[in-house]
Parts: C-alpha cells; sequence; structure tokens
C-alpha cells in the first residue's frame, strides 16, 4: 500500500512523538526545579539543577522513601515468583495432561480472564479479615496469597498458548521412556517455557509495581505503603514546597519499569500483547 | 477456542491424578479468592454489612441495597453516566489513534523500532500513580498545559478543578496510552496480505479505497479484539481518577468513575453491602457490555477463514 511521502510520514511521526514524550520530559525536567522555579519558568528544563527534591523526597513523611521502595520490591519479586510457579503447574495440566472435566476448567478458566478485580476486592476483604490476614502480622498475606494459587489467569491462558507450541514428540519419547508426567514436567515441559516463564515474569514485576488498587485496600500502616501508596500522601499536601519532591519520587517511582523497557524493548513491545492473538 | 489433545484417546487414572495434582494451585486459587467470595459478595448484597460488626450477626436487607442503588442514590447513576462517557469518548480516540499510528509505521524504515518501542512506553507507565500525579499536575492552573497555551496567548483553566473539563483530562490520559492496541494493530497489519494490495492498485483503487477495502475488513477481527479489551479496562479506570480527586471523584463528582464510587461506598464508607450489590451490578453490565460487543461483532467483523472463533 503507497502512502504519503516518506519525509511527511517521518515528520508526521516525530510530532506525534513529541507530544507522547513531552510528559515524560516535563516530569524529569520539574524534579529538577527549585521551588521558585517551578512557578516562575515554564520551560522544560531547569536553568539551576536542585537535585535536593530526591533528598527531600525520600525523607518527606515519617517513614523514609526507602522503606517503601523496598516493601513495593519485595511484593513485586514475590509475585513474580508465585504467578511464575503457580501459572506453569496449571498451565501443564491444560496444556498437556488429559484428566476428566479438564475441558470444564478450561472454559472456567477463560471465564475468569474478564472477571474485573474490582468486583472481588470488598468479599476477599472481608475474608481475609477474617482469617486476621488484613493488617496482620504480616500485611502482604492479602496481595500474595493469591499470587500463588494461579488466579493471575491471564499468564495461565499465555503459557497454554506457548506449551502449545512445543512438539507432542518430546513427551511421547519421554513417556516411551518411562517418563511420567511428573517427569516429563520437569524434564521437557518446564525447560522448555522458559520464554514464556521471561514474558510472564517481567509483565508480573511491572504490572505488580504499577498496581495501586489492591495496594490501596490491603494496607494501612504507614511503614508497609508500598510505592504507589506512598506517593498518595503527596496529594493530601497540596503545599507548594511538596512538587518538587513529589515529582523526584514520582520519577524515581517508575525507573524500574523504565529499565525493563530498556532491557527488554522487543519482548516487551511484542511479547504479551499479541500473545491473544495467536493460536 | 478449542484444546488440542495428546493423541491417545483413553484417559488413564494416572493422568488423571496428574492432572488434578498440577491443577491443584489453581483450583485452590479458584475456590478460595474467586468463587467463595464472589458468593459471599452475593450474599452481603443482600445485607448492610458495614464491615465493623462480625459476620454472624449482620442483617438481611433483601433487595433493599438494589432498590436504593437505582431509585434512590442520584450519584450512583452519576456514577455510571461519567464511567459511560469516559468510554464512549476515549476507547475509541484510543482506537483511533492506535491504528492511525500504526499505519504510519506499517512499513520498513529506518528507526521504526524506536518509534514503535517509545509510543509504547506510555502504556507500561500511564497506569502508575506516579504518572497520574505528572498528568494532573501538567493541567494544574500553572501547570505545563496552560503555559504551552501562554504561548499562543490563550488564558487556560483549571482544567483538573473544573468540572467541565477534569474528566476530560482523564481521557486525554488514556488515549496518551494507545502503544499497546497499536502494537497489536502493528501485529495484525502484517498479516494483510500483500497480492490484496497489489489486487486493489490494479483495479484502479486509491489510497483511501485500498483502505476501505482491503485493511479495515482484514483488520476487523484485531479492531473487535482491541475493542472488547479496551472497552473492558476502560469501565475500569481507577487510578487516575482517585489521584485527581484524592479519592472523592470531585471536582464536583465529574471524575466519579464507577469503580472509585464502589471504593468510596465499600472503604471509605463502610458501606461494604451496599457496595458489593454496586460490584454485582457492575459484573453483569459488563458482561452484558461484552455480549452486545460479540453479537454486533458479527455484523462486521469478517474472518479470512470463514471460521467463527
Amino acid at each position: 500500500m503507497k502512502r504519503g511521502h516518506p519525509v511527511v510520514r517521518l515528520l508526521v511521526l516525530v510530532t506525534i512523538l513529541a507530544v507522547v514524550l513531552y510528559p515524560l520530559i516535563w516530569m524529569v525536567g520539574t524534579s529538577l526545579k527549585s521551588r521558585e522555579e517551578i512557578a516562575t519558568n515554564i520551560g522544560l528544563w531547569p536553568e539551576t539543577f536542585t537535585p535536593g527534591n530526591f533528598a527531600a523526597g525520600w525523607s518527606n513523611f515519617d517513614v523514609s522513601f526507602g522503606r517503601f521502595f523496598l516493601n513495593s520490591a519485595m511484593v513485586a519479586l514475590l509475585t513474580v515468583v508465585g504467578n511464575a510457579v503457580s501459572c506453569l503447574l496449571a498451565a501443564y495440566a491444560f496444556a498437556r495432561l488429559r484428566f476428566r472435566l479438564r475441558r470444564a476448567w478450561f472454559a472456567v478458566m477463560i471465564g475468569t480472564l474478564l472477571l474485573p478485580g474490582h468486583v472481588l476486592i470488598i468479599p476477599q476483604y472481608v475474608l481475609f479479615k477474617q482469617l486476621g490476614w488484613v493488617g496482620g502480622d504480616w500485611p502482604y498475606l492479602p496481595l500474595l496469597v493469591p499470587q500463588f494459587l494461579a488466579t493471575e489467569a491471564f499468564f495461565v491462558f499465555l503459557m497454554v498458548q506457548f506449551m502449545r507450541g512445543i512438539p507432542y514428540e518430546l513427551d511421547e519419547a519421554a513417556k516411551i521412556d518411562g517418563a511420567s508426567p511428573y517427569a516429563v514436567f520437569r524434564h521437557v515441559i518446564a525447560p522448555l517455557s522458559r520464554p514464556a516463564l521471561v514474558t510472564t515474569a517481567i509483565f508480573s514485576f511491572i504490572w505488580t509495581w504499577n498496581d495501586f488498587f489492591r495496594q490501596l485496600v490491603f494496607l494501612s500502616d504507614l511503614q508497609d505503603y508500598t510505592v504507589p501508596v506512598a506517593l498518595t500522601l503527596f496529594i493530601d499536601s497540596t503545599s507548594e514546597s511538596a512538587v518538587g519532591p513529589m515529582f523526584a519520587m514520582s520519577l524515581l517511582s517508575l525507573v524500574p519499569v523504565f529499565l525493563f523497557f530498556v532491557a527488554f524493548q522487543r519482548l516487551l513491545v511484542e511479547g504479551i500483547n499479541t500473545s491473544g492473538l495467536k493460536g | 477456542m478449542t484444546l488440542r489433545t495428546a493423541r491417545p484417546a483413553r484417559v488413564s487414572r494416572r493422568d488423571t491424578l496428574a492432572g488434578y495434582v498440577f491443577l491443584s494451585p489453581w483450583l485452590l486459587g479458584l475456590m478460595g479468592i474467586t468463587a467463595v467470595p464472589m458468593l459471599l459478595s452475593l450474599y452481603l448484597s443482600f445485607t448492610d454489612y458495614d464491615a465493623l460488626t462480625p459476620l454472624s450477626d449482620v442483617a438481611w436487607v433483601g433487595v433493599d441495597n438494589y432498590v436504593t442503588m437505582f431509585t434512590a442514590d442520584p450519584s450512583y447513576w452519576h456514577a455510571v453516566r461519567v464511567t459511560i462517557t469516559f468510554a464512549l469518548v476515549a476507547v475509541p480516540l484510543k482506537l483511533a489513534a492506535a491504528l492511525g499510528v500504526a499505519l504510519l509505521l506499517n512499513r520498513a524504515f529506518r528507526g521504526v523500532g524506536l518509534f514503535r518501542g517509545l509510543f509504547y512506553l506510555p502504556s507500561l507507565l500511564g497506569g502508575s500513580v506516579a504518572l497520574a500525579i505528572v498528568w494532573v499536575s501538567m493541567f494544574n492552573r500553572d501547570g505545563a498545559f496552560n503555559s504551552l497555551l501562554a504561548l499562543f496567548g490563550i488564558e487556560g483553566a483549571p482544567w483538573v478543578n473544573d468540572p467541565r473539563f477534569a474528566l476530560e483530562t482523564l481521557m486525554a490520559l488514556a488515549i496518551w496510552q494507545f502503544g499497546a492496541p497499536m502494537v497489536i494493530f502493528l501485529a495484525g497489519l502484517k498479516q494483510v496480505p500483500a497480492e490484496l494490495y497489489e489486487a486493489a492498485a490494479v483495479d484502479g483503487a486509491g489510497p483511501w479505497r485500498q483502505f476501505r477495502a482491503v485493511t479495515l475488513p482484514m483488520l476487523s477481527p484485531v479492531i473487535f479484539f482491541n475493542l472488547v479489551l479496551e472497552t473492558i479496562n476502560g469501565f475500569q479506570g481507577f487510578t487516575a481518577a482517585f489521584v485527581l480527586s484524592n479519592g472523592t471523584g470531585g471536582p464536583v463528582d465529574s471524575t466519579l468513575m464507577y469503580t472509585l464510587n464502589l471504593y468510596i461506598k465499600g472503604f471509605t464508607e463502610l458501606r461494604m453491602g451496599y457496595a458489593s450489590a454496586m460490584a454485582w451490578v457492575f459484573l453483569v453490565a459488563i458482561a452484558l457490555i461484552t455480549v452486545v460487543l460479540f453479537t454486533t461483532g458479527r455484523f462486521w467483523v469478517h474472518y479470512a477463514d470463514g471460521e467463527e472463533r
């Protein structure tokens, strides 16, 4: 299909890109502006760099952002482990094993794909509170237990789709050699599923790192807060002086996601979005 | 959607046992994290549960919550209107932006990968609290957007504090994240056979005609996929509305998205019975919308292999 001159197309793309990137560049610039400059300098970039915003933001509340970052990292990493393991087990059953009611369970799993998380939050809160998990000794149980039970149906689906592409001859050869379904899983399917595991791990991390709703609902003590919940504290303190530090901490909170983007750009862009289309 | 099966037809007891061993975490999650909470939610929706009284003492109120919601709570209908307005405007514009940029990127030239990656970046960052904070600041009275307008001699408004414009700033944030559907469109465009364009060109079709007669029909399954996904996402917008309004849905309830309203009723006002009823209506509404989309999809989604999916 021929459409438009290459130079015109490039110009249009660069213009759109400028609009798309403007908020991000503005965020970086503002995080480095002094209080006076935020009010007066309307340009993207600060005239004098004020890295002090980062120190001020870091210790803006009674608990330092170091703690919030550690909490977020712990929740995200444990979520990665939970999703990877539990979804891999479920996907193996759906993709490779034959058992009664398999089709019915698979249909149920597809059904839960479209189930909005907001619908379940109240009864889960009630249930977890009954169990003493909400605000309990370790307040992250309500956030993490579901992740170890393959409730993220999207990843199960992703792995099922991936495993369908692994040649069945491999399983059968192993079975002829006397391998049990457990041995086939351990020595054939699990090792070969590494690409799907990597995709799951990266997206689990990013989504959990960015997640707000569940963390807002289940975390109530300042020292247990994750980064997104802590960031909302800045909104309460509407004073002008907090704008620079607020931007500094917002920027810092996006750094891990940005690093993932730089390291795995191709995989991120092509990996997950198109996975629903194949198969 | 069908499952391909391993070859032998007989299901042995050993395989059934192994199947359920591997499925057990998922089954446990299905029961404990999904099914039981859903039933509990249905039960709570007929009570006046307030999160403070013990579960054994809650009072059964019948369909009162549903009646109140539909007849005596103006904020409920207001939130429904806000949510539908948001989805009706933001989803089509986001998909149009995604398709437009995908068409521009759908050819080999130097730097195409970089463009694609950078356009995708907002989809990775945009759902976060951090970006919502930046977005809201950008549309403040003295934010970057008004500075930009001032360059052209236009005096802006305090967009996020004005009930006439606050929801529009949230729509803009959603549209800004067009990268995810764009990537899906690009994958779909790659599947369109080049012969079709060549044949159309031989028949004298210009670019617009080719777009209408070849690209759109061939791409319709992908458009449909994106439409379903983005519509369901659009109805669930929460984070940005929470950040803009500091969890109130303001100014003057202009950003009171359905899920934010549900959060306020359930966790701020502790009317968990009422909020459970809201959640169930939401679930039914989402299911209905999906069914409607799939039904109307039959009339305009074209599958090349003539097969329904």
